[in-house]
């Protein structure tokens, strides 16, 4: 790891300035930037510890039915709040599914926002890789890349955003809340991740100096509560990224669905939101065969990176059994393995 | 540059003169406290050897900065007997055969503390097996360490209720 310079500011606005010059980085728990910086991955040259900042860990219920969570909320504390978690239960089950405990413990939800990919090449550092050195190349490309991006990849990168707790939160209408060199803003959190294009070293359009100090959800968000799942398939029954994930939520009135919500994990630089999906699912009575066209028109536009042709199929079934669970409705607690298609609980044998 | 920060570790306060800010928590307790019944398996957050509590709550010491850390109340393996009186959940893993080698056990005794006191596993052995992922065991002890989690657990319950009543 190489040295830096370790500065711990008092408020918002000291964190903004320390963190505007070049090479200095935010740094929250950093269960994922000292992994970083320990594989020779990143090596800032000043990192900003702004876990002391004040009013940042707190989830706050809004009059207008919304909740603001504190950007230095730990992931464990928001999945057991107990208001949480039954307005907005498949967050929970995102949350649960991800990590082990003891980095739930540690790991902020606004660094989860900004963890990095899991690309095994970027994290080779004798590997080529566009993102690291931008012009360099992608090793993953032609490599071993099973487990890498069908949708909305490059040929520039091909790597995967890794975050469970984004994808019900994209489909969800997250806002995420930043404080910059120029004051206040708010960015959708479907548009704060990017495709990679030409730029895959651009991951997000925070600007140098950028901070996120909470993410919101709106209150129409609380009208899925009754039926939300996140299903992730994984190569090992817990402790493992995703190999592809959804997140379904849907509102069901008199056997209809109102309104259907859905994004997906592990298949894109970013959480990916399946609207044309959604679509097709309101206004229709919940049934397999509507959840399976809705699948494939949500991998429509899925293509292969390079052996990775099955994460289409699979992102299909997981698709229709995150809405069949969705369907058969929220279960009381998060089930004993959270998100796992082989969970125990009511409606998984559908 | 120097930073000095301030510990509390087994519930004694150490003031500590820090000449790099790159030292993990896990090293300053193995390096420079004499602490070394916290293990380094991966460094990498991976394993979960290195596992403490940090104010009562588990986390991998690896990935996280001792300057970080500055103020904090830490409690590692060291510090959970009293005497020759083994914490329960020690006892339990004894009884249970909750390890082989040895090696993962101080990370899966912490972790099992952490386990215990967030209450969410229950006598559900499923959930003490989700909630213990983060720790593994090479030699595959892992029945024997669920067992231990879940007779500790009843332990800690019935002296819990012992004393408030």
């Amino acid at each position: 790891m190489m040295n830096f310079d370790y500065v711990r500011p008092a408020t918002v606005a000291e964190a903004v300035a320390a963190a505007s010059e070049k090479g200095a980085t935010y740094l929250a728990s950093g269960t994922n930037l000292l992994d970083l910086m320990k594989g020779g991955v990143c090596h800032p040259r000043r990192l900003v510890d702004v876990t002391r900042l004040p009013g940042l860990d707190r989830v706050e219920y809004l009059a207008d039915g919304g909740v603001r969570i504190g950007a230095l909320v730990r992931n464990a504390d928001l999945a057991h709040d107990a208001e949480f978690a039954r307005a907005f239960p498949s967050v929970a089950e995102a949350l649960l599914s991800g990590a082990s405990a003891q980095l739930r413990n540690a790991a902020t939800v606004g660094g989860n926002v900004l963890q990095r990919t899991r690309c095994a090449y970027f994290y080779d550092a004798p590997s080529a890789c566009n993102k690291r050195w931008p012009g360099a190349g992608c090793d993953a490309r032609h490599g071993e890349n099973r487990l890498h991006a069908v949708l909305g990849w490059s040929e520039a990168c091909i790597a995967t955003h890794p975050s469970d707790f984004c994808v019900p939160l994209v489909a969800l209408d997250a806002v995420v809340e930043i404080e910059g060199r120029n004051g206040r803003r708010e960015v959708a959190l479907e548009a704060l991740h990017r495709l990679p294009g030409d730029t895959p070293e651009r991951e997000t359009s925070l600007e140098r100096g950028d901070l996120i100090v909470a993410l919101r959800l709106p209150a129409e968000a609380r009208g899925f509560a009754a039926h939300a799942r996140y299903i992730k398939v994984r190569e090992r029954t817990s402790y493992a990224f995703a190999v592809v994930s959804a997140a379904a939520s849907l509102r069901i009135e008199q056997g209809t669905i109102r309104e259907a919500r859905l994004a997906l994990g592990g298949v894109a630089a970013k959480p990916w939101r399946a609207r044309a999906a959604e679509q097709v699912l309101a206004g229709v009575a919940p049934d397999v065969a509507g959840f399976r066209t809705a699948a494939r028109i949500a991998l429509a536009d899925a293509k292969p990176s390079g052996d990775n042709a099955f994460k289409i199929e699979l992102a299909q079934r997981i698709v229709v059994r995150a809405l069949t669970l969705a369907t058969a409705g929220t279960p009381e607690r998060v089930p004993a393995l959270p998100a796992s298609p082989f969970s125990s609980v009511s409606g998984s044998a559908a | 540059m120097n930073f000095s920060i301030s510990l509390t570790v087994n519930g004694v306060r150490r003031e500590i003169e820090l000449d790099d800010p790159r030292v993990t928590l896990l090293d300053l307790l193995r390096e420079r406290l004499d602490l070394t019944g916290t293990k380094k398996g991966c460094d990498r957050g991976q394993c979960g050897a290195c596992t403490v509590l940090i104010e009562g709550r588990r986390i991998n010491s690896c990935l996280t900065l001792a300057v970080s850390q500055d103020g904090a109340d830490i409690l590692t393996i060291e510090g959970i007997a009293r005497g020759d009186q083994l914490h329960p959940v020690q006892a339990a893993f004894i009884a249970h055969d909750g390890f082989q080698c040895g090696f993962c056990t101080p990370g899966q005794v912490m972790s099992a503390i952490g386990l215990i006191t967030e209450g969410q596993a229950g006598d559900d052995p499923e959930r003490v097996r989700e909630g213990m992922s983060g720790n593994l065991c090479r030699c595959g002890a892992y029945a024997g360490i669920t067992e231990a989690v879940l007779e500790a657990q009843k332990t800690l319950a019935n002296s819990d209720q012992r004393r408030s009543a």
